[in-house]
């Protein structure tokens, strides 16, 4: 079947060579190499990347049948009202999460933000200004000194976290402060139709989505946390990639922090400690992975909003809010089991 | 091409020499890359021949000597992005796609110039006509992710990945393996289109262990050995037999002759009575191989006190089998394996050196579930003295040993464990001679004891002071022979495939 002798003469062999190719194709069976019809390859990916959507529908369907109420613009309102944070929140974990780290910082960070947000940037909006600024900064520099160092992620967010926490309650050392005007007009506009934060996270959503799953930049990024030895040898600077996302993340926290304090309208030095985890939690019900460079930023706002959900439907269902944090957990660990059922599925087929 | 161009080397390499630490990867390296040719470059393990695609790609910096492109010299600052600018690529052999990415992503990442509003659109119909272009019917679509294609089809991609011209047409390309895990079928496909490719004026460096496909494709072929380049010549002034020939005119032949020799007599002949008596009455361990053309695949047989040496190029099954028998023996507790990759599977670097030896053998060393440090330091004191670690105290960490007496650690922590059978992967991986020297010693006077030894080696020398030899290729044992049939051309022309079987 092998014709190795008609590439050896170089004069002929560009004839005989493509003759001999088109002959194997058209005697071997004309199959794809997938073998399996085509779609049946991608069974375990649609799965994937609708769980997600699929658990958020399950449970606003749950909320709707046991409080019919909340199916309204007011009722959404309100029990979507500190998704937009936890969104942002999620969408700087993300960003971390991207490149296989981990920012245990986040929860601390946003709750600086929001006391910068509700004492300077109220009093004197331009040093308020450069202070959020310089955050972004500092987030840069973290990933530069974690890539520098080669110093594991979690233990320098976890120092990071002290130091945040102890600069809040130095500029607030007890809860109060209060947030812009603009911002607290920003945040609660009536848009028509559908209440804003469903409006905003999927702006959010898309926006995120364009930048890290559609554009040359976010193939990149995502590709240093996929394979990064490859990525290094195509000329891609593993270093820019790295400071890059963690910039990204402290915009996002940013955004989240000043967010919040709008909704919330003053802050607290532990205002959004919780956010850590929840943004952790968030990115992986959405269908992120912690290593790989396996991020979806539709699935993570949809995660996002689940959690928030699940915590209104756990109120709808009378359970205590000392539980609510169980029960929490334990509705992340069904969609783990879920989706490595989807896995199983498709290491079946 | 025009005429003049055709003889004109297109990538020079000048006195090229490339060092890791004491290791000379690349000596004094002279190499001319025509246009329009297929160079093939071959050799046995650690001949240099990544190295020298790595210094081609500009992965790797070179120590000496001078590169120059098309008659334009190539500073030091010479590197990836520079090398894509001038059109050469590469396809390494350890498959180097973003598996979280889909194709047309992975087109990006090698391929920069790609971008704008429309760049998916753009890299997909690159993608799409390179691979249609080389592997005909290939039934892969730009937008799959790479973990769903199967190894075959990885392959196929970052081949047709490299061939992609965007700005500037592709000068070199550089294949290192590039039909290790391809069918018969579409390997072909491939080295049809390598013909077509250089035909059409591009040049291509062609590493294979097939010798077959490097005679066929090759207009030259590259000859390397320790670091150096020992011949090129016309492909057609090569057969299969002068090939191997060729590669194993090791450097220093009357050396590797009487080190034969000598082992032959201290070695071979005390475990043989050895194995005659205990043999009778310890059965030996046999390892069927599972599959394969059943004709003349070796059953692999170790018995007590034998030294079995595995052999072939690296990567080709040789630790999958040493993990195999692992497996299957560790419920027994009788078995024990020095790792090569000590940094990964061998050290704890933070723990001291009498607490990495003695991690295996601490049934022994305990009682009531406590482990008793004096009895520890007996035994650390004692196996420190006789594999001659130097170090003022077992206390001190592991970290703050020199490689080779790390390696010793690890060698007295397999000898030191009860284990009758001592798997050994590539140990010596990185140490000096000095220390080669004794721990050789050590396995011959074990094995005489009455342990057996499977040691899979990259280096032919230390073949010979193996009883029984199997060389591997594609995940088997394809030969087996005993230390009196042992010579380096029988190792290479089983390493190295005869033919492709259809």
């Amino acid at each position: 079947m092998l014709s190795q002798r008609s590439i050896l003469s170089s004069s002929s062999s560009s004839s005989s060579a493509s003759a001999s190719a088109a002959t194997s194709s058209s005697t071997s069976p004309p199959t794809s190499l997938v073998g399996s019809p085509e779609w049946r390859a991608h069974i375990p990916r649609l799965l994937r990347t609708l769980l997600p959507a699929f658990s958020l529908t399950l449970l606003l369907l749950a909320i709707f049948v046991m409080q019919p109420r909340a199916m309204s613009y007011f009722g959404l309102n309100l029990m979507l009202n500190l998704a937009v944070p936890i969104a942002l929140a999620t969408i700087a974990q993300m960003m971390v999460i991207a490149i296989n780290d981990l920012d245990l910082s986040l929860g601390a960070f946003i709750s600086f933000v929001a006391c910068v947000a509700a004492t300077w940037l109220n009093t004197h909006p331009v040093a308020g200004a450069l202070a959020l600024l310089a955050c972004v900064g500092i987030y840069a520099l973290l990933g530069a000194l974690i890539h520098l160092r080669q110093l594991p992620a979690i233990v320098v967010t976890l120092g990071m976290s002290f130091v945040w926490s102890g600069a809040a309650i130095l500029l607030l050392p007890s809860p109060g402060g209060s947030a812009p005007d603009w911002l607290r007009t920003l945040v609660s506009i009536k848009t028509p139709w559908v209440p804003l934060a469903i409006v905003a996270s999927v702006v959010l959503a898309l926006l995120v989505h364009l930048l890290m799953v559609r554009s040359t930049l976010g193939v990149r990024l995502r590709g240093a946390g996929g394979n990064a030895q490859a990525v290094a040898k195509s000329g891609v600077s593993l270093f820019k990639a790295r400071v890059t996302l963690y910039a990204f993340a402290g915009v996002f926290g940013v955004l989240a922090g000043l967010c919040l304090v709008g909704l919330t309208t003053s802050a607290d030095a532990g205002i959004a400690m919780r956010y850590t985890l929840l943004s952790i939690a968030g990115v992986i019900l959405g269908g992120g992975e912690f290593v790989g460079g396996r991020i979806a930023p539709i699935g993570a706002v949809l995660g996002a909003l689940t959690l928030v959900l699940a915590g209104s439907l756990l109120s709808f269902i009378h359970i205590a809010p000392d539980w609510q944090i169980g029960a929490q957990g334990a509705i992340l660990i069904i969609v783990l089991a879920l989706r490595t059922l989807a896995n199983r599925i498709g290491a079946r087929s | 091409m025009s005429q003049h161009t055709h003889t004109q080397g297109l990538v020079e390499l000048c006195h090229v020499s490339r060092s890791f630490g004491q290791v000379k990867a690349l000596s004094n390296v002279t190499l001319t890359i025509r246009r329009g040719e297929c160079l093939g470059l071959i050799g046995h393990n650690g001949a240099g021949k990544s190295t020298l695609m790595n210094i081609l790609a500009g992965t790797l910096a070179l120590d000496e000597g001078d590169m120059t492109f098309a008659g334009q010299p190539l500073g030091q600052d010479y590197a990836v992005n520079q090398a894509r600018a001038l059109g050469v690529r590469c396809v390494f052999q350890e498959l180097s796609l973003c598996p979280n990415l889909s194709v047309l992503e992975n087109t990006h990442i090698a391929c920069p110039e790609i971008r704008g509003w429309q760049w998916r659109k753009q890299a997909a119909a690159q993608m799409t006509s390179s691979l249609d272009q080389i592997f005909p019917g290939h039934g892969i679509k730009p937008q799959h992710i790479v973990a769903d294609l199967s190894i075959g089809q990885r392959q196929m991609v970052e081949i047709a990945r490299a061939f992609t011209a965007v700005d500037r047409p592709v000068e070199l390309v550089i294949l290192d393996e590039p039909t290790s895990s391809l069918d018969a079928r579409v390997a072909q496909q491939l080295l049809s289109f390598v013909r077509r490719f250089v035909e059409g004026g591009g040049s291509l460096v062609l590493i294979s262990h097939i010798l077959d496909e490097m005679l066929s494709s090759c207009d030259r072929i590259a000859v390397m050995q320790d670091g150096h380049v020992v011949e090129v010549r016309q492909a057609t002034d090569y057969t299969r037999d002068s090939l191997v020939e060729a590669m194993g005119h090791a450097a220093s032949p009357t050396h590797t002759q009487s080190d034969v020799r000598s082992n032959e007599s201290s070695v071979a002949d005390p475990t043989a009575s050895e194995s005659m008596t205990s043999g009778a009455s310890n059965a030996p361990l046999r390892v069927h191989q599972a599959s394969g053309p059943a004709a003349h695949t070796p059953v692999i047989e170790a018995r007590q006190g034998q030294i079995i040496g595995l052999a072939g190029l690296a990567g080709h099954g040789q630790s999958a089998f040493l993990n195999k028998v692992l497996m299957s023996r560790q419920g027994a507790g009788q078995v024990a394996f020095v790792a090569g990759d000590r940094q990964t599977e061998g050290i704890f670097p933070l723990w001291s050196i009498a607490e990495n030896m003695a991690i295996t053998s601490l049934k022994g060393l305990s009682q009531y579930g406590l482990i008793e440090r004096q009895k520890v330091m007996a035994m650390a004191n004692q196996w420190q003295h006789e594999m001659g670690i130097r170090t003022p105290s077992v206390q001190n960490p592991m970290g703050s040993l020199s490689g080779g007496n790390q390696q010793k650690v690890l060698f007295a922590r397999a000898l030191g464990a009860s284990a009758d059978l001592i798997l050994m992967d590539d140990p010596m991986r990185g140490v000096d001679v000095g220390t080669k020297r004794e721990v050789y010693e050590r396995i011959q006077a074990e094995a005489a004891k009455g342990r057996t030894f499977i040691w899979y080696t990259t280096e032919f020398e230390e073949l010979s002071y193996c009883d029984h030899i199997y060389v591997f290729r594609d995940g088997q044992a394809v030969e087996g022979f005993p230390l009196s049939e042992l010579s380096e051309a029988r190792v290479l022309s089983s390493s190295f495939e005869e033919d492709v079987v259809c």
